[in-house]
């Protein structure tokens, strides 16, 4: 295998890392109004994401550093051409952010409540942005033979690129259901675990019907089987939810991205940004790929970088693994 | 105004912004780590309410920093795609090595040290404020090191209209970069520096009749920044004079417009000050006061070296890159236009002397501080706390006209092209811009200055807040590690 394809896979994996990780806490966001009944519960909510948010965010920043360092035409046409998409993502983290860390530095309801609306919307607006840039990567734009758009400011913005948004978005409120019922306890968790059941079959169907519609367009049978795997977790989740296995479920969820990962950029591949407009000017993986000695220093790097982030990811994971509930919630403390 | 003059307003405005926050998270971090090694080595509870405090404003300000710095790197392929293309077999990797080297360390290892109080033993929870405050010296080194690399292309070949890299190590020790990072982070350290000055003076005078812990957490604080501060000064002079003689041999151009020097002058006089329009076509114009021969000998390390002047520079470099744009589509209405060769004078003269003036006043301000506490001495007079305080601005100020300065200066390129960097290796600013319409920026750059507004507004509210607050709600830590109770979190947002 080339390094070239290499490097897309190690691509698909970090965008997958943040899907998955900060999906999650996404998800926990866009519930803070819905299960989060006062402000102790809400701050319960937040404390199970307060130690992890922060390392989960850079996984998008390592996906996009990644892609200017090893597809730099790919990093440049797919941010430029989804301009305001992106802006808008780049606002709803900005907001977001700010609002963790600032929400509990005033003890005031107003303060507090201007900055839960912040982190909701926040919550919401973030994955429907990456849900619809990565969709308009897969299925493509009009570009033109530098590799611009051509057309309007709205061109990313499509009935599929929509499917695409609300796909990731339901898969984060699914999988931030699924992370509460794991992380909290008493009648919060059992509230959060009653919402993922009810909200499963709903909200991930977005999901799948753009499955089909890749697997339709551009599928091989290799990305068949992973659509597969990817319903049938799906169904695994919302069984071991029911039969109150939280864990599972919330690793089943994960299986399920993977596998829908699996298929959309199994379908893109060799491409990296299709072109509409004619296939000769579609980017591809070796049209936009960096040099060799680029992508074997980075692949140097990568391979020691990412199995240090994952030992000590997880071992954050596992020093704050304890759920939490209302009683471990300290008083309000400001100065 | 068109895309290129909107997307380079945006990258300004952004960048000056993200590195308001990110000096006071560098310096402060590391100081922050070694008050809490203090209190660990020697148990004084006065360390760990200095740890307690000034942590609680470093993590108010780091949250602004992160979130800013992924507008940065979303930036270039947002406004700038054709430098992303032109660049990214080298650029992209450096910046990809912070992410993943040093990033990832940095905020995983924060939230450790912020929810780690009272679950990890006492020296893993110190080694993790250890690690977080390495990485964010480690990310500046990745990105300056990036930065460098277009104000002195090296390690690449040439080939096929695009610069190729053939070593990283030459850009990693980029001897631009080399000189960038310690002035940088010295340049940080004397932020934090006139930080723990400022607010310690305005603390220890409101503290000074009464004879307890608090005093004691304000002198150790501004003695701390004070030998910060003056050390930082003069790493800053060191590393900015070898700065100076790497410009002069890289960057003629730049050097020329630090000083507006119009003609060539054997030797070369430094100018402290001007009086008139620097910008004037008609050197004459212009009265600077002028030290004799000192320019030559920052430039060359000897008083006779001949430096070479704007209007000798604009010759060569037209003989060189030509007088006109080319005739790229790429490049919009300037295709085929003359090139101006000189940056903006005004910005690159006074943005010189900005920097190396308020630079210089918070060093000032520490040796006072440092003078005024000596001996265990408590200064009780009002104008110390308020010019402690008010200089608090003067490091920011000073570090917002460097990077101006620096930036500014590599004008009208985005890739300096450069006798000892790699030859044909330079872009102009306006070939690097994205296709995109105006309406796209014009939202983005009202967008992103008007929320970094009002969450400056806010960000300033709540470091008043907890500066005024003092160590007064510090709550001690645990003495045992009680396992009946309610385990409550440590902290919780």
């Amino acid at each position: 295998m080339s390094l070239e394809t290499i490097w897309f896979g190690i691509i698909v994996a970090f965008w997958l890392g943040y899907l998955f990780l900060e999906g999650f806490d996404f998800g926990v966001g866009m519930l803070l109004p819905i299960l989060g009944r006062d402000n102790t519960e809400r701050r319960v909510m937040i404390n199970t994401i307060g130690p992890v948010w922060d390392g989960n965010e850079v996984w998008v920043i390592v996906a996009a550093g990644a892609m200017f360092a090893a597809f730099p035409g790919w990093y440049a046409s797919l941010f430029s051409a989804t301009y305001l998409p992106l802006l808008v993502v780049l606002l709803a983290l900005i907001g977001r952010g700010v609002a963790f860390e600032y929400r509990g530095k005033v003890d005031s309801e107003r303060w507090r409540r201007n900055w839960d609306r912040v982190i909701m919307i926040g919550s919401w607006v973030a994955p429907l942005g990456v849900g619809l840039i990565l969709t308009t990567t897969v299925l493509g734009l009009p570009l033109d033979a530098q590799g611009n758009r051509i057309g309007g400011a709205f061109e990313a913005v499509r009935w599929d690129t929509l499917l695409g948004a609300l796909a990731v978005a339901g898969f984060a409120l699914v999988h931030g259901a699924a992370f509460l019922a794991l992380k909290t306890a008493g009648e919060l968790r059992e509230r959060a675990r009653t919402f993922a059941i009810r909200a499963l079959p709903v909200a991930l169907l977005p999901l799948a019907v753009l499955l089909v519609v890749v697997q339709w367009r551009e599928g091989a049978l290799w990305t068949l089987v992973a659509f597969v795997v990817a319903v049938f977790a799906a169904a695994i989740a919302w069984t071991r939810l029911v039969a109150d296995r939280d864990g599972q479920a919330f690793a089943a969820l994960g299986v399920t991205i993977a596998a829908s990962m699996v298929t959309l950029f199994g379908a893109l591949y060799p491409d990296v940004l299709p072109s509409t407009l004619d296939p000769a000017n579609s980017l591809t993986v070796a049209g936009t790929a960096s040099s060799p000695y680029t992508l074997q220093v980075i692949t140097w790097v990568a391979a020691f970088g990412a199995p240090a982030v994952l030992v000590y990811q997880g071992w954050t994971y596992w020093v704050f693994r304890k759920r939490i509930s209302a009683a471990h919630i300290p008083p309000v403390h400001t100065p | 105004m068109d895309v290129l003059e909107l997307a380079r307003w945006q990258f300004g405005i952004t960048t000056v912004y993200h590195f308001l926050m990110v000096p006071l998270t560098i310096g402060l971090s590391v100081l922050v780590a070694g008050m809490q090694t203090a209190w660990v080595r020697t148990g004084e509870q006065r360390y760990y309410k200095m740890t307690k405090f000034w942590g609680k404003l470093l993590l108010v300000n780091f949250a602004m920093g992160v979130v800013t710095g992924i507008v940065q790197e979303f930036q270039f392929g947002m406004n700038w795609n054709a430098y992303s293309r032109f660049v990214g077999d080298v650029f992209g990797a450096p910046l990809a090595m912070e992410g993943l080297v040093a990033f990832f360390v940095e905020s995983t290892f924060l939230g450790l040290w912020i929810f780690g109080w009272d679950r990890l033993p006492k020296k893993v929870h110190l080694a993790c404020a250890w690690a977080f405050s390495l990485a964010t010296i480690a990310s500046a080194y990745f990105i300056l090191a990036a930065n460098s690399w277009m104000q002195h292309p090296v390690g690449v070949t040439f080939t096929d209209g695009k610069p190729t890299l053939n070593s990283i190590w030459a850009v990693l020790t980029n001897n631009t970069a080399l000189a960038a990072i310690p002035h940088t982070i010295a340049g940080a350290f004397s932020v934090a520096a006139a930080f723990l000055v400022g607010i310690g003076a305005w603390h220890l005078w409101r503290k000074r009749k009464s004879d307890d812990e608090h005093r004691a957490v304000w002198r150790s604080s501004i003695r701390l920044g004070g030998w910060t501060g003056i050390v930082a000064f003069a790493v800053l002079a060191i590393t900015g004079d070898f700065q100076g003689k790497l410009m002069f041999e890289q960057q003629p151009m730049k050097m020329a417009s630090a000083e507006a020097l119009c003609h060539t002058e054997q030797p070369a006089s430094f100018s402290i000050i001007a009086v008139g329009d620097v910008a004037s076509s008609n050197c004459e114009d212009v009265k600077t006061f002028n030290v004799p021969a000192l320019l030559s000998f920052l430039a060359h390390s000897d008083f006779t070296t001949e430096v070479k002047g704007v209007e000798d520079l604009v010759t060569e470099y037209q003989a060189r890159y030509g007088t006109n744009y080319p005739d790229d589509p790429q490049l919009g209405e300037l295709a085929g236009q003359p090139v101006d060769y000189v940056p903006n004078l005004p910005v690159t003269y006074w943005g010189f002397r900005i920097m190396i003036g308020f630079g210089a006043i918070s060093a000032g301000t520490g040796l006072l501080a440092l003078w005024l506490t000596r001996k265990n001495r408590i200064p009780d007079t009002k104008w110390f706390p308020r010019l402690a305080l008010l200089s608090i601005a003067t490091p920011f100020i000073g570090n917002s006209a460097g990077w101006i300065f620096t930036e500014m200066g590599r004008q009208p390129f985005v890739v300096v092209p450069n006798p000892s960097g790699v030859d044909g290796v330079w872009m102009f600013t306006a070939r690097a811009v994205s296709r995109l319409t105006a309406g796209e920026v014009w939202t983005s750059l009202i967008a992103l200055t008007s929320l970094y507004a009002v969450l400056g507004v806010v960000e300033v509210f709540l470091m008043r807040k907890y500066v005024r607050g003092g160590i007064e709600g510090v709550i001690p830590p645990k003495q045992t590690d009680d396992s009946e109770g309610k385990d409550e979190l440590a902290f919780a947002y």
